[in-house]
Order: structure tokens, then C-alpha cells, then sequence
């Protein structure tokens, strides 16, 4: 509550965050092309607009919670991040400027999200921010990216019915998540019969939607059953029994947090036998994060529909996980949403990079088309729509919480937040 | 006695110039527009821990539940607010064109029925009033009137804020869910994003809550609040002297929800959206903390603990973003164990004796001593 004059204090801010550059990790430099000692273009040509960019640094945000009941979600995502941008940095940062990051904590709080954000972006005047997790978060800072005119990647995959011109959307929208896995599980399980189930929030209701449409609509199969349940419900007793008694070939399951933990154990318990496939369990919730609170033994048999696997046989992937293994220790694991995020300073990199410029407007600008070979997933590219093109793949749990990818898709699937004849 | 209580109006009276002028002058000179729009936002809650002191300081009814009565004057606003927003020009990409969008996400293709009236602005300011009291009503005259008291009522407070959390969240495509009602942007066509507008807010919620408080002093000050400190002190003697007890307790209870009503509305201006997160158990309690922590029985010290506990939480989380919730606890074991009556009572047993020691001296040279000193001193 003191007076802030302009620089003074994000400085001093930054001096007692900044903790880049304490681990010099054996990184693979291939991953782009290394700019080495070229001159960096002056700061009043790449920043017209008053961003934290100095002649040697550039200032990013990093937004989500580390504390509160989304800790354990979002934990990995700033790990990525961190590790994403350590590589620029060891690559020669961006621009010829290095990435000094300022963290600020969501605490799993909506309102706190878009007081952080107005921090970074008002007061801290950061570049880029990395963050949020959850739709309801990202709902209530994007009113602030917009006035305030920032830049946020976001790395979960979510509902779609969105597309802010000051966001890219690094992970899967709904559309891009579930067509895929439906059809392969149509096509190559025979699956005829759908229960749909869900945790009760706009995420698993909206992709739960676009599921049914797809499943009465477009393959001309019957959905049986469709439930919510609140969040953080332990209680899945009931509609174990309903989903015993009316057979469905295919449970499609979006249960998140706290409450898979309950849903897959009660599963087991009651008899129904994953590895068995009658009948299959189909999930776009649970990524190896999730399965190390539910336990591999718990879930062994499911199948996952998401772009991304820790077990992902290519290079990028391989050295992506060794070096985030190196940076945070040998027992983690990573999910979808981890490798999505690990995507944001990169893609903000070569945004940046192509723009010429830090300028938020230009960098916007410069986004549709950008191109990343190095992903972990393969290959992405932002569409026109700030999301990204991506591969969609089937996974089957095994017991040591890792998923075996059984599935790809052949081509790219286009995002497509506001699905036609979806709605 | 008259002396007694003429000394503590004037301290209070003195009180509350001090904290009209922190409030007005000091916080708007040295902060600028972004951490003055925070102390805004601080300065919404204040309201509820008004009301707090009111209700639990000098009635002695603890509630755990005022979140209730912020969440419904917020959402009351929010609603006004996101029915403005949802113009059909403005949400031509729905299915349903003129709705709010989670209406639209959920499958919801026409307006409910109590979303109708918020089309008024009158009738909203009138509701984020009356909406809260109503409801306390309900609940203080169902227990009140049985004679719940005590922590049987508090916990029955927290179950309405957990009842009222889980309604919301479960009928989101009424409500919002979650997410809560967000993307507000103006107010009868005037953007209220701005920094100006920020700013006109936050003077227009600071002269409310001074309105607010002004209104509690006299409160208290009158037989009401004299009776309202009976009955938490002795409510059985009140009872047997002829007194309604139930008609006060209510009285007082939907006197804090009310203002707790107002604070929602400012905050909803201020913040631009509105969410069950501050309607549930944690952030009831946490307005108790901030009362508790200014002191129970001083409304001003509501005031300052607010503002304190809140500017504590923003500076640690934004310098340990991974420690900060241990120094907020911290903050308030220290609170507990050091000081129980808060601010408030650090200032009466720490700060006054100085002034009064100065005072006595002072006060020993002149004549008129003799009146004031006594009283003081009971």
C-alpha cells in the first residue's frame, strides 16, 4: 500500500524472485536454431508500449495456484514453464533477452486469479503470462487481459465456447478431445451403448453435450444414462448400480479432482474389471497426475482421450521428459496439461521472434500459423482461432500409472470452440 | 455513568473522524490506482465485519455464516449487471441470442423468472437491501423464536452458507456455478472497467461504509444498543423484564445482513464478477477473522482489521507465493494468544493509559478535572 513509483518496484520485486539460471542443466540445444551473439535489437524498437523489457531482460508472468485444493493439479504446469523458459535462457532467451519470471499464487481462488493478473499486468507490466488451470479462473481474469490488453497461454484442455483475442489456448478444446476417442472406440471396440457421467461444472456438462451430440448424431449409437455430480463427491455408489444394471458398452467418464479417486476404487470394487472391457471405461479427465492419487492398480485397463502421453515414443518427448525429470526430480510424472503448458513460452518465444517485437498487439498478430516442431506431442500449430492444431490419441492405463498409446489420429485435428450442430 | 459514556462517544467520535480521513484522504494519496481499487475491494468486506460487531460484539450472536448475505447482495448486482451486458447485439453468437452465455452453455433458451425483475436498476438497489434481510429474517425468526443460541446457531449459519454454496453451484445454469457470473461491464452504459470509474467507486463504497458506520454507532448508542449488550450479557434478566428477545436478535441480525448485502453489491462493481467462492464456509469465517482481529466490539477497529488482514494476505502472497498462507496463519495465532480483543483492545489497554497520562497531567492543572477523572477510570 505504498506508493509504487513506476520501475522502482517491480525491480526490487523481481531481484528477490528471480531464480533463474541456479541449475545448468545438460539440455539438448538442438531444439531451435541458437542465435548465439547477434545483436539484439534495441528496446525502444521491440517495446513501443512501456512492458517490462530492458535491454537484457524480459519480464513474464507466472500465474496459478500453489496453494488451495488446485495445488496438486497445477503444480506441474509451473514446473513446465519454469523449465520451458530455462531452456530459452540457456538458448540465448528471446530476442537476446532473458526471461526473468514473477510468480504469483491463484490460491485456488477466482478472485485472487484476477487481482494477480491486474498485478502483473498493471503493475508488474509483464510480457506474457503463463497460468490458470481451471475455466473458472481463466472466466475471471479474461476481463482483465482484455482491458488491460495482455497475453495469456493457457494450458488446460476445456469446453471451447470461447476465443479472446488475448489468450492462446494450448491445450485441447472439447471438439478436439472427444470425436477421436469416440470414433475409435466405436470403430475398433464395437461399442454401441453410452453412460455418460461427470463431475457438475460447465467442463464435463459442455464435453458431455458435445459427446451425446456426436454419439446419437453423428454415429447413430444410444446414450443410456448421463449424471453429475458435485465436486468432490466420494459417494458413486448409486450410479455404479444403475450403470450394472443397464449394461453400457462404453462408461465415458468426467470425474475430476479429489472425486476420481473415490469413482475408480468404488468401480473396482463393485466387480466391474477394467482390464475385462465389459464394459470399457473411457476417461478425458484423468492424466498421469490424476493416476497417481487414484493408483495405477485402480485403473489399469481404462482408456484416455487426450493429445498427450508421458509415454510418447519420439525424440522431443524423450528429452523433454529427461530434462524435466533432471529439473524436478526423478519420481514425477507429466501429464497432458504439463506437456500444454511446457508449450506456452515456446510458442511466445516464436511468436515474439517472428513479430520482431514484444508489443502485445504484435505478437497477437503474429500468432495464427506459428509452428512448433519441437513440441513434446509432435507437431502443433496455432490456428487462426488462438488454439492449437494438434494430434488426438487413445491411451490404456497400465498398472504402473503410465498410458501404453494404442491410438492416433492420422491428420491434425482443427480446434473448433464453437463446434456447429454441436450446441 | 453519563460521564462514562459521554468520554467513550467522544473516543469513538474521534475514531471515526480518523478513519474517514484514512479512508478518504491518506489511502487515495499514497496508492495508485490499481492498490487503491484493492483497498476497494478490502474496504467491501469491512461491511460485513461491521455488521459482525454489531451482531456478535455487542449481541453476543455468533454467526459463521455473513458470506451468505455478501454472496446474495453481490449476485443481486451481478445479475443487474450481466442482463446490461447480455444485450442480443452482444451475444449474437448464442443459440439464444439476449441471455446471459452460461444460460446459453446450459441449454437454458429463456430467461428464468427471477432474472426478470433485475432488468431494473431500482429494483435491484432495493433488493440487494432486502434480499439479505429477508433471508435472515427467515433464518432468525426460525431460531430466534426457538431460542438457538450460542454455537448451535453458528453452526446452523454454517450449514445455510454450505446449502447455499452447493444450490449454486449445483443450478449453474441458473447462476453461474462456479464460475460464477463474470465479464460485467457497465453500469446503465457507464463502463465501470476504467480506472476513473475505479476510482468513483471506491469513494462512493467509502461513503457508504462511513454511512454505514455512522448508522451502527447510533445503533448502539441508543436504547436498542443498550438492550442488545443486556440481553448478550444476561439474556434471560432481559427476557424476564418483558423484553422480546427473539424481536431484537432479529432485528440485529438482519441489520448485518443488510449491510453485509450492500458490501456484495460495492464489491461486484468493483471486482466486475461475482462467485460462490465467497458465499461458503471459508470466506464467512474469514469475515469473522477480520472482525476478530480489528476487535469484536469496535466497529472502527472492523475497519482496520479488515483492511489489515487483507493487505497482509496480498503483500505475503505476493512476496512467498509458497509461504504466504503460513504467515497468515501466523498473523492470526499471534492475534489469538497476544491480543484477544483485537486492535481495538491493544489500542484501549496500550495506547489510551499514554494519552491518559498525558491527559491526567494536563488535566490536574485545570479545575474541571474532577468530573472526568472518576469516570474514566471505571
Amino acid at each position: 500500500m505504498k506508493t509504487n513509483d513506476k520501475g522502482a518496484a517491480p525491480r526490487s520485486m523481481l531481484r528477490r524472485k528471480l531464480m533463474i539460471g541456479s541449475a545448468a542443466l545438460a539440455l539438448s540445444l538442438a531444439m531451435a536454431p541458437r542465435p548465439g551473439l547477434a545483436q539484439s535489437p534495441p528496446t525502444s524498437e521491440v517495446n513501443t508500449t512501456g512492458l517490462a523489457v530492458t535491454d537484457d531482460t524480459v519480464t513474464v508472468g507466472i500465474l496459478h495456484s500453489i496453494t488451495g485444493t488446485m495445488a496438486i493439479s497445477e503444480t506441474g504446469s509451473v514446473q513446465a514453464e519454469k523449465l520451458a523458459i530455462e531452456q530459452i535462457n540457456e538458448m540465448g532467451g528471446v530476442l537476446g533477452r532473458k526471461i526473468e519470471y514473477i510468480q504469483e499464487d491463484g490460491a485456488s481462488d477466482w478472485p485472487t486469479f484476477a487481482e494477480k493478473a491486474k498485478k502483473l499486468l498493471v503493475q508488474d507490466k509483464v510480457a506474457a503470462v503463463f497460468g490458470c488451470w481451471t475455466s473458472a479462473s481463466r472466466k475471471a481474469v479474461l476481463p482483465v487481459f482484455e482491458q488491460y490488453n495482455g497475453m495469456l497461454y493457457y494450458p488446460t484442455f476445456y469446453e471451447g465456447l470461447e476465443e479472446s483475442p488475448n489468450v492462446i489456448y494450448t491445450g485441447q478444446e472439447a471438439t478436439q478431445q472427444i470425436i477421436a476417442g469416440l470414433n475409435w472406440v466405436a470403430e475398433e471396440k464395437g461399442a454401441e451403448t453410452f453412460y455418460l457421467l461427470g463431475s457438475d461444472y460447465i467442463w464435463p456438462r459442455t464435453s458431455n453435450k458435445i459427446a451425446r451430440k456426436h454419439i446419437e448424431d453423428k454415429l447413430g449409437l444410444k446414450v443410456v444414462g448421463e449424471e453429475y455430480y458435485p465436486l468432490g463427491h466420494t459417494q458413486f455408489n448409486s450410479v455404479i448400480n444403475k450403470i450394472k444394471l443397464r449394461k453400457p458398452d462404453v462408461i465415458y467418464a468426467i470425474v475430476v479432482g479429489g472425486s476420481n479417486v473415490a469413482f475408480y476404487k468404488q468401480l473396482k470394487a463393485a466387480g466391474i474389471d477394467m482390464t475385462q472391457e465389459k464394459p470399457i471405461v473411457m476417461t478425458i479427465s484423468v492424466t498421469e497426475d490424476e493416476i497417481r492419487g487414484i493408483g495405477g492398480e485402480n485403473i489399469e485397463g481404462a482408456y484416455a482421450t487426450m493429445k498427450y502421453f508421458q509415454s510418447l515414443e519420439n525424440e522431443n518427448n524423450q528429452e523433454f521428459v529427461s530434462a524435466f525429470k533432471a529439473m524436478w526430480g526423478e519420481d514425477m510424472v507429466i501429464g497432458d496439461v504439463t506437456q500444454a503448458a511446457y508449450l506456452g513460452p515456446w510458442l511466445w518465444k516464436a511468436a515474439v521472434e517472428k513479430a520482431g517485437s514484444f508489443d502485445i498487439d504484435k505478437v497477437r498478430e503474429a500468432s495464427p500459423g506459428i509452428e512448433l516442431t519441437t513440441a513434446p506431442e509432435g507437431y502443433v500449430r496455432i490456428h487462426e482461432n488462438h488454439h492449437l492444431w494438434s494430434k488426438t490419441r487413445v491411451g490404456h492405463a497400465k498398472a504402473d500409472g503410465q498410458y501404453e498409446v494404442v491410438y492416433e489420429t492420422t491428420d491434425l485435428m482443427e480446434p473448433d470452440p464453437f463446434p456447429e450442430g454441436y450446441q | 455513568m453519563t460521564p462514562m459514556l459521554t468520554s467513550a462517544r467522544k473516543t469513538e467520535l474521534i475514531g471515526f473522524v480518523i478513519v474517514a480521513a484514512v479512508i478518504l484522504l491518506l489511502l487515495p494519496a499514497v496508492t495508485d490506482a490499481f492498490r487503491l481499487n484493492l483497498v476497494g475491494k478490502y474496504l467491501t468486506y469491512a461491511f460485513v465485519a461491521v455488521g459482525l460487531v454489531l451482531c456478535w460484539g455487542s449481541a453476543g450472536i455468533l454467526s459463521l455464516g455473513q458470506g451468505i448475505f455478501f454472496g446474495l447482495g453481490g449476485y443481486c448486482m451481478a445479475m443487474f449487471l450481466k442482463l446490461e451486458a447480455s444485450t442480443p447485439e452482444a451475444t449474437s453468437i448464442q443459440s439464444t441470442p439476449g441471455i446471459p452465455d452460461f444460460m446459453d452453455w446450459n441449454q437454458i433458451t429463456a430467461l428464468p423468472w427471477f432474472w426478470e425483475p433485475f432488468h431494473s436498476f431500482g429494483f435491484t438497489l432495493v433488493a440487494v437491501v432486502v434480499v439479505p434481510a429477508i433471508l435472515a429474517f427467515i433464518i432468525g425468526f426460525a431460531m430466534f423464536t426457538r431460542r438457538v443460541g450460542g454455537v448451535y446457531f453458528a453452526i446452523i449459519t454454517q450449514a445455510i452458507a454450505a446449502i447455499l454454496t452447493i444450490l449454486i453451484i449445483g443450478q449453474q445454469g441458473y447462476t453461474g456455478g462456479v464460475n460464477g457470473i463474470t465479464d460485467l461491464r457497465t453500469l446503465l452504459g457507464w463502463d465501470i472497467r476504467t480506472d476513473s470509474a475505479k476510482t468513483i467507486l471506491y469513494f462512493v463504497n467509502a461513503f457508504l461504509l462511513l454511512a454505514v458506520i455512522a448508522l451502527s454507532m447510533a445503533v448502539r448508542s441508543s436504547k436498542l444498543g443498550r438492550i442488545l449488550v443486556a440481553l448478550r450479557d444476561k439474556e434471560d434478566r432481559v427476557r424476564f423484564s418483558g423484553y422480546d428477545v427473539a424481536a431484537f436478535k432479529i432485528f440485529v441480525f438482519c441489520f448485518a445482513a443488510a449491510i453485509s448485502g450492500i458490501g456484495g453489491a460495492m464489491f461486484t462493481l468493483q471486482v466486475g464478477f461475482m462467485s460462490p467462492s465467497f458465499v461458503g464456509i471459508v470466506p464467512s469465517i474469514e469475515m469473522v477473522i477480520f472482525c476478530a482481529v480489528g476487535g469484536r466490539h469496535s466497529l472502527i477497529g472492523a475497519v482496520y482489521g479488515t483492511l489489515l488482514v487483507n493487505w497482509a494476505k496480498t503483500s505475503f502472497s505476493e512476496s512467498f507465493p509458497e509461504l504466504w498462507l503460513f504467515a497468515m496463519g501466523a498473523l492470526f495465532i499471534a492475534v489469538v494468544m497476544a491480543f484477544p480483543n483485537g486492535l481495538a483492545g491493544l489500542y484501549t489497554s496500550h495506547v489510551q493509559p499514554l494519552f491518559k497520562r498525558f491527559g491526567r497531567k494536563s488535566a490536574g492543572r485545570s479545575a474541571a478535572s474532577g468530573t472526568e477523572t472518576p469516570a474514566i477510570a471505571e
